[in-house]
């Protein structure tokens, strides 16, 4: 299943030109499926030579990590477990919906994407696994795939179903991952479920008041505001930024959630 | 601290306005002025904006700020020192009715659109809580119009989803002001119904009115056309075209309209704190029927008197104040008048109480202008009844037919249904008229065009749909025609011309 996925998006990212040298030959990690390499057209462009972004090839989970896998880690992990995280790297609202500690309950079925957890969880989940949180290029990067495209982000049909998704409340009780559509590379979910924590998610930083045409952050991706972006017609993007420039590490929300992703194990290819 | 004011008070006997306690006594100083103003009727000549907003700390226990949805407005503040005003508002994305059948996911500051109205007094300090619901999707924020500070308390005030934030800020500047959430897109988040008023009091508050109402335009933005239904989703580039969907007041078709009407009595004075959040639209704020007695224009101290439509910019207000003279219904609208008939920015105010035909007569004649062709109506009435009792007659039907036809068809067909020769075809023994009682029905219903053989003579004429016609009336016009002038047939029957009414359509863009 994996490898036919891989297979489809090594295609057609060769098709389009995009691709470096070919990946060599190498499992799939479990649940896991390759994306990339490419570059990413950043929606905030870091300075007029860098409009776009190499994307090196890496393993991400096909699907956000589900409840069952993450009662599985707390149940190893007892210091990741809700009543024993420090509110420093946890917030009030950590696995809230859960019936118990050790116990998702009604509200969170084992085959739904865990939320209510916080960037220092989520990293040390994916650590447990011998894996790392995707960083925000490479999510952006799978995430500007459609079905077909590899970026997809200037098809009017594909902003225009992100935006609908943005643009409805979260139900109460997230349905089962791996319903949506699978992109180009094979990864499923990345819109339309849930937002998912990225390894540096205050890198883009958004300034707290976005009309702001200054840069408000300290990386050298700081927020430029509206008027520095590159993508003017690309809101979902904007509102995947707007969303992760509100949050802080501890944070926990109703809708975030978070899947892994991993080096080659040869190196960038 | 009670010696100074009064010493105060002492100079302001001796200055004017303009000079003030501020320089003389500091902070302290400013509080007693206001407390002074409070006695007068108009505000000095220039109030000084926000260097003459501090009255110095807040005084006494925090107070909890009353909120309210529209069209409800909070109380005004009594108080006559600054104090600490603790506000908590909480950001709601839900899905609520935007018209009949049409539902939209609207995004809220308090649960409605507009968001709360917030009423504080100049000077006091506003205690500012934000909490984002925990099953809202999106961060948000809020920008206040009356903060005096970058980004009006958007940079303190954005808030992940199921947190909370808290900013404080002094009201400097009295007046009416938007806030709205500033988050990216910032575009979308007010498109989706993120604005309301805060009302910073002036110290000597406003003039007293009978009812105050809260009232704010917006403009929508959906992927359906004007009532679609079903559950619409924002259309972003119908928002960057600036090409609204509806234009609301109060953030639903319908929200100030029947039973949700203003209600009000003859006599009474109102005030309308009316907001436009935007995104786009700037609105030509117009009471059908009234005249604003005073408006404080963009929401600001000095008022115009006498105005019949008033500008409010997108992310701007206006105080309207009015006496209401006359009972009936005054309708709110935004007199780009498109927007009000066909995007729905149409509120209304009942006014109850009794007449005053002194003012306004109502309506004094009632009747047809038909200059010479006016005949009497008794004939019409007798078959009204008569149907109505199930028995109308074919000669009762003949009579009320020819009144109707005097009316409405003579001025082309002529008063013997002879036609104008070679523009309008002749009714008098015409083979067309007779040969087909359905299309004779069709064609006054929904018109006729182009060329037509009459008694061997082709005519090429327009006649617009005459649908305003009801069904009796169509009966027996039709039931004259075809039994007068050498034309002999049956009766056409109400039910006839039901049938054929809702069969059959007439074309696109007629008249009527």
């Amino acid at each position: 299943m994996s490898r036919g996925h891989f297979k489809t998006g090594a295609l057609v990212a060769g098709l389009l030109g995009l691709t470096g040298t070919a990946a060599r030959a190498e499992p799939p990690p479990r649940g896991m499926v390759k994306v990339g390499p490419g570059t990413l057209r950043p929606v905030y462009v870091p300075s007029p030579e860098e409009q776009r972004v190499p994307v090196a090839a890496f393993w991400m989970d096909r699907v956000p990590v589900t409840n069952a896998e993450f009662l599985a880690f707390v149940r190893q992990a007892p210091t990741w477990r809700r009543g024993a995280v420090p509110r420093l790297f946890a917030d009030a609202g950590y696995l809230r919906h859960w019936a118990g500690p050790l116990r998702p309950g009604p509200d969170a079925a084992p085959d739904a994407p865990v939320v209510g957890v916080s960037w220092f969880a989520a990293r040390a989940y994916c650590e447990a696994r011998g894996a790392r949180l995707p960083t925000e290029a490479e999510w952006e990067f799978a995430a500007s795939a459609s079905r077909t495209e590899v970026d997809a982000r200037d098809t009017e049909a594909f902003r225009e179903q992100l935006l609908r998704w943005y643009s409805r409340p979260t139900p109460r009780v997230l349905p089962p991952v791996g319903r949506t559509e699978a992109n180009v590379w094979g990864v499923k979910d990345l819109h339309g479920l849930i937002w998912e924590w990225v390894l540096d998610f205050g890198n883009t930083l958004v300034s707290e008041d976005s009309r702001e045409g200054s840069p408000a952050g300290t990386s050298r991706f700081c927020g430029a505001g509206a008027l520095s972006s590159g993508e003017k017609g690309d809101y979902a993007s904007f509102m995947r930024l707007a969303f992760r420039g509100s949050l802080q590490a501890a944070y926990t929300t109703g809708n975030l959630g978070f899947r892994c992703a991993r080096d080659l194990a040869g190196g960038a290819p | 601290m009670l010696t100074r004011p009064l010493c105060c008070i002492g100079a302001l006997l001796l200055a004017s306005w303009n000079v003030g306690c501020t320089q003389a006594d500091g902070a302290t100083g400013s509080t007693s002025r206001a407390a002074a103003r409070s006695a007068t009727a108009s505000p000095p000549v220039d109030t000084g904006g926000s260097a003459r907003g501090d009255f110095g700390p807040p005084q006494g226990p925090a107070v909890h700020a009353e909120l309210t949805d529209a069209p409800a407005v909070p109380a005004a503040p009594r108080r006559t020192s600054p104090a600490r005003v603790v506000v908590e508002l909480e950001v709601l994305e839900k899905v609520m009715r935007m018209s009949d059948g049409v539902d939209y996911t609207f995004w809220t500051f308090g649960g409605q659109v507009p968001g709360k109205f917030i009423r504080v007094r100049q000077g006091d300090t506003v205690e500012f809580h934000l909490r984002n619901h925990p099953s809202s999707k999106m961060p948000h924020n809020i920008d206040l119009h009356a903060v005096t500070g970058p980004g009006g308390g958007a940079t303190s005030s954005f808030t992940a989803p199921g947190h909370e934030s808290q900013f404080t800020f002094k009201a400097l500047n009295q007046g009416l002001y938007i806030y709205h959430c500033a988050t990216a897109p910032v575009g979308m988040h007010i498109a989706n119904g993120m604005y309301g008023l805060i009302f910073v009091e002036p110290p000597e508050g406003l003039p007293p009115v009978d009812r105050e109402f809260y009232v704010v335009q917006g403009d929508f933005y959906t992927v359906g056309k004007y009532r679609e239904k079903g559950l619409q989703p924002f259309d972003m580039q119908k928002a960057i075209e600036e090409n609204a969907t509806y234009v609301l007041f109060n953030g639903s078709e319908g929200a100030l309209v029947g039973d949700n009407a203003l209600q009000a009595r003859v006599g009474e004075r109102v005030r309308i704190f009316f907001g436009n959040g935007g995104p786009n639209l700037v609105s030509s704020f117009h009471v059908i029927g009234e005249i604003f007695d005073r408006v404080y224009t963009e929401g600001g101290t000095r008022y115009q008197e006498n105005v019949q439509t008033t500008l409010v910019p997108a992310g701007g207000s206006a105080i309207v104040d009015f006496t209401l003279e006359a009972p009936g219904t005054y309708v709110l609208v935004d007199h780009s008048i498109f927007r009000a008939f066909n995007k729905g920015a149409l509120g209304m105010l009942k006014v109850e109480g009794p007449e005053r035909k002194d003012v306004y007569s109502g309506k004094e004649v009632d009747s047809v202008y038909l200059a010479d062709k006016a005949t009497p109506s008794a004939a019409v009435e007798q078959a009204t009844q008569k149907r109505s009792q199930g028995k109308v007659s074919l000669e009762e039907q003949i009579a009320a037919g020819k009144t109707l036809f005097a009316g409405t068809c003579s001025v082309c067909h002529q008063n013997e249904g002879q036609g104008l020769p070679d523009v309008f075809p002749p009714l008098a023994q015409s083979d067309y008229l007779m040969a087909d009682k359905r299309r004779s029905i069709g064609i006054v219903l929904n018109g006729m065009s182009g060329p037509v053989q009459v008694r061997g003579k082709t005519y090429n004429s327009v006649m617009p749909p005459m649908s305003q016609l009801n069904d009796d009336e169509v009966a027996d016009i039709l039931t004259y025609v075809r039994n007068t002038w050498g034309n002999r047939g049956d009766a056409v029957t109400a039910a006839e011309v039901a049938e054929v009414r809702a069969t059959t359509t007439r074309p696109a863009g007629a008249a009527h």
